[in-house]
């Protein structure tokens, strides 16, 4: 309780000494992080104070009720949620001390340079080669579903350093320069409309060897802590109830009565409940987490919110009758942001497919749950033993 | 829309999980599956050693009675980890019907008879039943007993664990609610072939039955008394589908079919991930059921609707998968599953429905019903 209340002394005096009503947007967000209030659970120097993260919410509140300024989260979602936790552990002092500050300053957009046309759930399968020249690393390969792409300034990138070994121990974790020349980014349209993801060629890309992240060959126990970070996402402070996109059908239902119809309001009142139940676990994941005690719920979390978002999104374009017959707009744009719950329900209800597909489809975290939670037989593997190079494609 | 002010506490406290393995070292102990079993088919379908180790030696059935009443001065969070450990073993105990439900309904009188009353419940040494068909929702009508001078008439069917109760607590047609020992002359229990034969019904004949009078209210306390049992009903449905997921991940581990463990099926792991889902949720919602009922919280109404709604389901497609992937021997009498089954079934319909419980949501959260 005493590091909540200095949390909150510390936070009053930054509002004071740096009152959001008069000071420049960039000078607070600086004065935040040098003041440690950026991410409380970073180490002192790097935006943080060590304390645990469950307090970071102590600030969003104090923040949030003096009407100060964020970093746009949305903006920069993969590179607070991924690229930052995996700096912070893999990273040298010098990595940490160049990339967490603009990271979190929301300057510098980053990108994940991950998936391949021919490696995405079986993401160790990848084949972007990187060979050593000297003091560079030479990459040549193709990526994509890559989002954000197109406004990155640094991405996050695993590629094969080693084919003579399986698949899982010849990976390298980089961090990769999106401006170097043999950079390529294509859009690429998805059914939306828009292209919020991309195509990533990549050609006799030069990284300096400072760039790498972990040992060479040890990519892929990097990589867990970006996908870990990736699946768990949970938020600082809770959410309220109709928060998310229960909120938007639910208000829509009792502005619009002409529209309702008693099937549709028992399939209502089943995903009402069924939402209360997921946010109800999330809350009660972050007691745990408060309490020193994370349990497994984490994995199941993701799957809960991408089946619920589909099915509320899917009876909200049912529901608006002749206005689920249209949509908001089709034009091609790369949005700045990515926005779940932003435009219509139709939208909403499009997007909302990648949820089950991005960060690890259902299906692949349905096996996890399985095997790391329940202990059930893992799925047959016939490539344990192989070396990448002789692996069918 | 009525939002709670605050998060309730939807952890459990050290002294909870104290009072949890307590309860399941002793449930491990008396109240093992083949025995269950045995004694539903027997006159005998409530286990009275048990009810005293649980009521008597722990002390248990006074969980929810403040000291000075003569109980423990605990709450309903604690009451429901008992409900949890119970429902594991479909425990045939009458926990609920007399240390939750007519309990909670005493609670919500006062003056002498309710006082003497409350503290014999409270003891375990008395068993008391509300009169009610177990299927009432709360808030619903009930039928009630025509009083004349002081004496009950009336029929009531559906009532659970009236069986082995010493006294029944009944609303009378005057608004009022009476207690009838199942002793006096004029009161008839009729025990009925029940579907879940750990928790059975009686119908109930009161043909001028002496009655002392409790309290006026009766509705009020009938309304009181069901929605506790509801809440905390999804605890023991916590209980009843961790169990059969627990038991079957468990045998699908051993069983082998095609040369390999039947777990490693990924059809079959899936099936068993969503339900532990399934189980994860219902543990905050049973929890936040629990925690606004204890609190006295403004949300308790919408918390309990929650809680049944989700919990009905859970519990009723864990069991049933539980049947299907045992295979042949989910079939048989002598595997427990069928024991969970019928429980989760009957629960299902225990204190409303789903779909009872969405209609009153409905109201709660300002979800209305299409317009006629
Ligand atoms: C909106 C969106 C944004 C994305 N953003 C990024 C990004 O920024 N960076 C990045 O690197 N990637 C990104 N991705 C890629 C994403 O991580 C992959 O699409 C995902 O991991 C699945 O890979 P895949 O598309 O190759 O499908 P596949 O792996 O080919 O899967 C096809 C189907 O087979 C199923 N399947 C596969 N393996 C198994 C198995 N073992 N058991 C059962 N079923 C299985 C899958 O569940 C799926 O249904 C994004 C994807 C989407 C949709």
């Amino acid at each position: 309780m005493t590091d909540a209340n200095d949390l909150r002394r510390r936070t009053r005096e930054l509002l004071a000494a740096h009152p959001p009503a008069t000071t420049d947007r960039k000078a607070f967000l600086e004065a935040r992080f040098d003041a440690g209030l950026a991410w409380v659970h970073f180490p002192e120097g790097l935006g943080g104070l060590g304390l645990p993260r469950t307090l970071q919410s102590v600030v969003e509140a104090e923040l949030a009720a003096a009407g100060a300024p964020d970093n746009d989260p949305r903006r920069i979602g993969i590179g607070l949620g991924m690229a930052a936790p995996t700096i912070l552990q893999y990273g040298t002092e010098e990595q940490k001390r160049r990339f967490l500050r603009p990271l979190w300053l929301g300057e510098e957009v980053w990108c994940q340079l991950f998936s391949e046309p021919g490696a995405g759930s079986d993401l160790a399968a990848l084949g972007t080669r990187a060979v050593k020249d000297g003091d560079t690393w030479v990459v040549n390969g193709q990526k994509v579903w890559t989002s954000s792409a197109h406004l990155a300034r640094w991405a996050i990138l695993i590629a094969r350093t080693d084919p003579d070994v399986p698949k899982h121990r010849g990976i390298t974790y980089f961090v990769c320069d999106m401006t170097d020349p043999g950079v390529e980014v294509r859009p690429l349209r998805q059914i939306t409309g828009e292209a919020e993801f991309n195509e990533v060629f990549l050609s006799d890309v030069r990284i300096p060897d400072a760039h790498r992240l972990g040992e060479v060959g040890d990519g892929w126990r990097v990589a867990q802590t970006t996908l870990n970070n990736e699946r768990v996402a949970i938020g600082g402070s809770p959410i309220p109830r109709e928060g998310g996109m229960i909120g938007k059908v639910a208000a829509t239902w009792r502005d619009r009565p002409d529209l309702r119809t008693h099937d549709l309001h028992q399939r209502l009142l089943d995903l009402w409940v069924e939402a209360e139940a997921a946010r109800l676990t999330g809350a009660r994941l972050r007691q745990q987490l408060v309490a020193g005690q994370p349990g497994p719920e984490g994995a199941g979390m993701k799957l809960s919110f991408a089946r619920l978002n589909q099915q509320i999104s899917g009876l909200e374009v049912e529901l608006l009758g002749e206005e689920g017959l249209l949509y908001e707009d089709w034009t091609m744009v790369r949005p700045e942001q990515v926005n779940f719950t932003g435009r219509d329900a139709g939208y909403r209800y499009l997007r909302s497919k990648g949820n089950s597909i991005e960060g690890g489809t259902s299906e692949v975290l349905l096996n996890i749950v399985a095997e790391r939670v329940l202990g059930l037989p893992a799925e047959p593997r016939t490539d344990k033993d192989v070396a990448w190079k002789d692996l069918a494609r | 829309m009525s939002a709670p002010a605050t998060t309730p506490d939807l952890l459990y406290s050290q002294e909870e999980e104290d009072l949890r393995a307590a309860v399941r070292d002793l449930l491990a102990d008396r109240c093992d599956a083949a025995s269950v079993i045995a004694r539903t088919e027997s006159g005998e379908p409530h286990d009275r050693t048990l009810w005293k180790s649980l009521a008597e030696d722990m002390g248990l059935a006074g969980l929810l009675v403040p000291e000075e009443r003569g109980g423990q001065g605990a709450s309903h969070r604690e009451a429901a980890v008992v409900l949890e450990e119970l429902g594991r073993a479909v425990a045939p105990v009458p926990y609920l019907t007399s240390a939750v439900v007519a309990t909670e309904a005493l609670l919500a009188c006062s003056g002498e008879e309710a006082d003497r009353l409350l503290a014999a419940l409270a003891s375990g040494r008395t068993l008391g039943v509300l009169a009610v068909p177990l299927h009432t929702a709360p808030g619903a009508a009930v039928p009630t007993a025509r009083v004349e001078a002081g004496a009950l008439h009336g029929a009531f069917t559906g009532v659970a664990d009236a069986q082995v109760a010493d006294v029944l607590l009944v609303p009378g047609e005057d608004g009022a609610l009476y207690a009838v020992d199942t002793t006096a002359g004029g009161v008839t229990v009729d025990p009925r072939v029940s579907f879940d034969l750990t928790r059975p019904v009686a119908a109930v004949t009161l043909d001028g039955a002496a009655a002392r009078k409790v309290a006026g209210g009766a509705p009020e306390a009938v309304a009181r008394a069901l929605r506790a049992g509801a809440g905390l009903l999804a605890s023991e449905q916590l209980g009843v589908a961790e169990q059969v997921l627990t038991e079957t991940v468990g045998y699908l581990k051993e069983r082998k079919q095609f040369n390999r463990q039947v777990g490693g099926f990924q059809a079959i792991k899936h099936r068993l991930a969503r339900i532990w889902l399934d189980v994860v949720n219902l543990r905050a919602v049973a929890r936040a059921a629990a925690d606004a009922l204890a609190t006295g919280s403004e949300d308790a109404p919408t918390a309990v609707a929650v809680a049944q709604v989700f919990a009905s389901r859970v519990a009723v497609h864990a069991t049933e998968e539980a049947v299907q992937l045992h295979g042949g021997i989910g079939m048989t009498w002598e595997h427990p599953t069928h024991l969970h089954l019928k429980r989760a079934k009957v629960d299902s319909l225990a204190y409303g429905t789903a779909g009872r419980h969405k209609e009153r949501l409905a109201e709660l959260v300002d979800l209305r019903a299409p317009l006629a």
